[in-house]
């Protein structure tokens, strides 16, 4: 891939870096005793524009580059970052990163060679090579669209954000890779009045593309989405309070699974045995209907990577099979304690991190029900559409999530739309009581940002309908007894 | 001069330059942020050393105007051909942008200059020395007094040390240069324990300071961190029920700082706030006071100039419960015909946005205790969990955990429980405030009650 935004340590770029100079730096970073060592370099542009009182009122772009060095000692990581790929720099960097091992015999890198990575990127032409006006026109036909679908309508904020990554990773097991991750995300934001009653809704999307992903998903489209959920939240009356049956939607209620399940399953929590899911492999942590998996190489989707941030190339992998735990998500430290390969979840936020085992694109995979079965269960409970985000304590795996749309279902039917809707649960035990899954499989669109001990990454979502038998709904109306 | 005058007078000319290049180029308005730090952070896990991260970074954010038409680009590349993209690229993208009637620097009157800069002592030199080797040996010890407390901590998340020193400065075309310069050390401690059931439990407890004199002693950090998380075990759901809730002063603070979102004058202009309209009506009950004042020494968002170069100012926002201020820039004053209240705050990235410096819910005057002691029957809340705030409508629900209260004592703790009510009517049914007020944060609170909100439990 080309563009106008070009790394300076690309192949032809103005501080080129190739396998010499990777090896001499490695050298250095390992001359204190280390035991392993890598360099991340990194490149990164973003743009983004927002829509706002019918005009472009801003537009924005950043650059950011610079180098990682790790040095790992035992259990201990050295981490250093410059911002200059002056040799010089660069080596300053190594040296200290190099301190964290003191003493010890110092071990020779294994010379690196280039290895090659799979595409996973659905992209045509990168966005930001693309003229501007064109964006402009997008976020344009949102706003008029918004505007026109409802005279309730009173304020639309639309914005588009894309950014180009471009990563080089060279290590001390002589595996150098070069990855260049386009990224582009859409949203629009609204607010509707009736009266004294004001409303917000939103839509957005996007992923590992171009321009391309609006002929799937227009902006009108979106448009209509965020004002539908502004309307109906206008008449929404207050949740009720207490535990009943609740349906998750297909696609966004996945962010309830990665919250609830897929960090607990993070490996570094494992080592540590600070997960509630440690020491569990092979016992059953969920009901026989449900299969998790974090797979990073659907094509074109938010989480997905063509390598990840330690230069290894991620698989699919399952998590849960059938109820049953079968493997933690590891990056190459986690991996070496648990005597398995590094399976392509380390990952870090910028040259400035340091890796992890994080998510890619996790799923709870469809079951054999018909949807609208799954809610003619339900006789009386809560069907969450669209979530605003949640939290958990990976310790004991109690989550917390808020609906940003979310319905009461009564006798099987879906009634009366809710507002300020909470679902309080504990991972383990929602997962137990999972008792329908939907033949509706979705993936989400691409929109969540995961974070973690202060780093966030793009992560992908999906899972099918699915009911969860008795979860505390966190509303106002407290039940007569 | 001193070291850090030194670097603080080399960013302002580098901001000079950026400046006065954009000028060439075509902007009618140039504003450039100019940023360098350096931090060091350590973490230790189980007794020995985990990370050891060092480093410096530098950053150069430029806003241009052309005409009224806005855009902003940033850059951690110092190189000429660096500044060269963040000049063309600003310019470029504020030709797409549109007109705004309301864009615009300050009035060159307004810009406050280096004689009224008050002296906030923001900075330590100390903080900036502090060695590796004194880092590790705090987390070490902050782990260690945890283990040592009870011997029920059977596990750690670690503990962390981290000191870290900025220096910035602004420059803009309408006239303004000037810089600031602090340091900042912290420490937390998060111990693990076992409970029934196979659960475990995870707690925490920090401390943070400009001065590392200020910053409370490691062992006594772990010790309260092991405290905390030894107090959570057994924890229970409660049945849903109307009862009174007692926020202690870190969930006080996290409500005041949903309450800090929705009195911003961005938040008012796009009716994204449930406040719009509101000055001068009754938000919280007669008993609160709220003011954000960036004036306070050692304060953690202490800061003597904003972020176009306003002189920063004291600003009651809310007195015997009634709104008196929005907090607003030059823009979200003008979109709503109000003068900046000095709370301008510009992003590494160039953006200007209006926010809080140290927002405080002013101290009452009882204890904590006897702000317990006096509550018959309710919820002693400790912790927090997920995002169910909704700004433009106020509606508020979220995960809690803490303690039972009865007969004046915290019993039993409770978890996996949500409270709920709307953000106007908690604030007016504050019956209670304590006198533990801390100023480890930027937006501090201390105890408070509210009379009466929904818990939903089993």
């Amino acid at each position: 891939m080309t563009g106008r935004y070009q790394a300076p340590f690309a192949e032809h770029g103005s501080h080129s870096i190739d396998s010499d100079i990777a090896d001499r730096l490695l050298r250095i970073a390992l001359s204190k005793g280390g035991d392993y060592a890598d360099l991340f370099f990194e490149y990164s542009v973003s743009g983004s524009y927002s829509y706002d009182e019918q005009i472009l009122k801003s537009a924005r772009r950043a650059v950011s580059m610079g180098l990682g060095v790790r040095v790992i000692k035992g259990d201990a990581t050295g981490y250093a970052y410059c911002e200059d790929f002056a040799f010089d720099v660069m080596k300053h960097a190594a040296e200290t990163a190099a301190q964290v091992a003191s003493g010890g015999q110092p071990i020779s890198p294994v010379e690196v060679s280039m290895r090659q990575a799979p595409n996973r990127y659905q992209v045509s032409v990168e966005s930001l090579d693309v003229d501007g006006e064109a964006k402009k026109a997008i976020l344009e036909a949102a706003d008029r669209a918004a505007r026109a679908a409802d005279a309730r309508v009173i304020r639309v904020d639309v914005s588009f954000a894309e950014s180009i990554r471009e990563i080089l990773i060279a290590n001390s097991l002589g595996h150098m890779v070069r990855d260049r991750q386009p990224l582009m995300r859409f949203g629009i934001h609204v607010i509707a009045q009736d009266g004294a009653k004001r409303q917000a809704g939103s839509s957005g999307g996007g992923g590992r593309m171009g321009l391309e992903y609006f002929s799937e998903r227009t902006p009108q489209w979106h448009a209509e989405q965020a004002v539908q959920q502004a309307l109906v939240m206008l008449d929404a009356r207050e949740a009720p309070a207490g535990e009943m049956d609740v349906v998750l939607a297909p696609g966004d209620s996945g962010i309830l699974l990665h919250e609830a399940v897929g960090h607990g399953l993070e490996a570094d929590f494992n080592r540590k045995k600070t997960s509630n899911y440690s020491d569990r492999i092979g016992e059953q942590v969920a009901s026989a209907l449900c299969t998790v998996v974090d797979d990073a190489s659907l094509r074109g989707s938010r989480g997905s990577i063509n390598v990840d941030d330690e230069g290894q190339r991620p698989t699919r992998s399952v998590l849960i099979e059938g109820g049953f735990l079968k493997g933690y998500m590891q990056d190459r430290h986690s991996a070496e304690f648990f005597r398995t390969v590094p399976d392509g979840h380390g990952r870090r936020q910028s040259f400035r991190s340091h890796p992890m085992p994080r998510m890619t694109n996790t799923m709870l995979l469809g079951g054999q029900d018909a949807p609208e079965d799954v809610i003619r269960s339900v006789k009386r409970g809560v069907y969450a559409k669209k979530f605003g985000g949640g939290q958990v304590d990976i310790s004991n795996g109690d989550f917390v999530f808020s609906l940003t749309e979310g319905y009461l279902i009564e006798d099987g039917k879906i009634t009366a739309p809710l507002k300020g809707v909470n679902l309080i649960g504990n991972g383990p035990d929602a997962m137990r009581n999972v008792v329908m899954l939907g033949h509706d499989f979705e993936v989400s669109d691409g929109i969540w940002t995961c974070g973690k001990e202060g780093q966030s990454v793009p992560v992908g979502v999906g899972c099918p309908t699915i009911k969860i038998a008795s979860m505390t709904v966190g509303g106002t109306q407290v039940s007569g007894g | 001069m001193t070291k850090v005058e030194q670097d603080a007078r080399a960013l302002v000319d580098l901001g000079h330059s950026v400046v006065r290049r954009a000028v060439d180029a075509g902007a009618s308005v140039a504003e450039a942020g100019v940023h360098s730090g350096s931090h060091l952070s350590v973490k230790v896990r189980m007794g020995e050393p985990e990370l050891v991260e060092e480093a410096g970074s530098r950053a150069l954010g430029l806003r241009v105007m052309v005409g009224q038409r806005v855009a902003s680009t940033y850059t951690s590349d110092m190189s000429e051909s660096g500044q060269r993209t963040l000049i063309e690229d600003a310019l470029e993208l504020a030709r797409l942008s549109e007109p705004d009637e309301f864009a615009g620097p300050p009035d060159s009157s307004e810009l406050s200059s280096q004689s009224q800069w008050a002296n906030l002592d923001t900075y330590d030199e100390g903080v900036s020395e502090i060695s590796t080797e004194e880092a590790l040996d705090h987390a070490l010890r902050g782990e260690r007094a945890a283990f040592d407390f009870d011997p029920r901590i059977t596990n750690s998340e670690g503990a962390s040390f981290t000191r870290a020193r900025g220096v910035s400065a602004l420059v803009t075309s309408g006239g303004f240069a000037g810089s600031d310069y602090g340091t900042h050390a912290s420490i937390v401690v998060n111990p693990v324990a076992d409970d029934e059931g196979g659960k475990k439990r995870s707690g925490y407890y920090w401390s943070a300071a400009r001065h590392y004199a200020d910053l409370e002693d490691c062992k006594s950090v772990g010790a309260e961190a092991a405290r905390r998380t030894i107090a959570q075990l057994g924890a229970t759901k409660l049945p849903t029920q109307e009862l009174p809730v007692v926020f202690d002063k870190d969930a006080a603070r996290s409500i005041l700082g949903l309450f800090a979102g929705c009195i911003l004058g961005g938040s008012i202009w796009r009716k994204s706030s449930y406040l719009v309209d509101r000055v001068g009506s009754r938000v919280a009950s007669d008993i609160v006071d709220i003011v954000d004042d960036p004036l306070l020494p050692r304060g953690p968002g202490s800061r003597a100039f904003d972020g176009e170069g306003l002189l920063s100012r004291r600003n009651i926002v809310v007195q015997d419960g009634v709104l008196k201020s929005y907090l607003t820039d030059t823009y979200s004053g003008r979109k709503l015909g109000l003068k900046s209240t000095g709370s301008a705050s510009r992003s590494p990235a160039g953006g200007i946005a209006p926010s809080s410096s140290n927002l405080i819910l002013r101290a009452g005057s009882k204890t904590r205790d006897e702000l317990v002691a006096d509550t018959q029957h309710g919820l002693y809340v400790t912790g927090m969990m997920g995002f169910g705030f909704n700004s433009v409508t106020g509606d508020f629900s979220r995960g809690a955990s803490g303690f039972l209260i009865q007969d004046g004592k915290l019993a039993q703790p409770v978890s996996e429980v949500t409270i709920s009510l709307n953000l106007d009517q908690l604030l007016q049914r504050i019956d209670a405030v304590a006198d533990d007020l801390d100023r480890r944060t930027s937006i501090a609170s201390p105890t408070f009650r509210v009379s009466s909100m929904t818990l939903a439990g089993s």
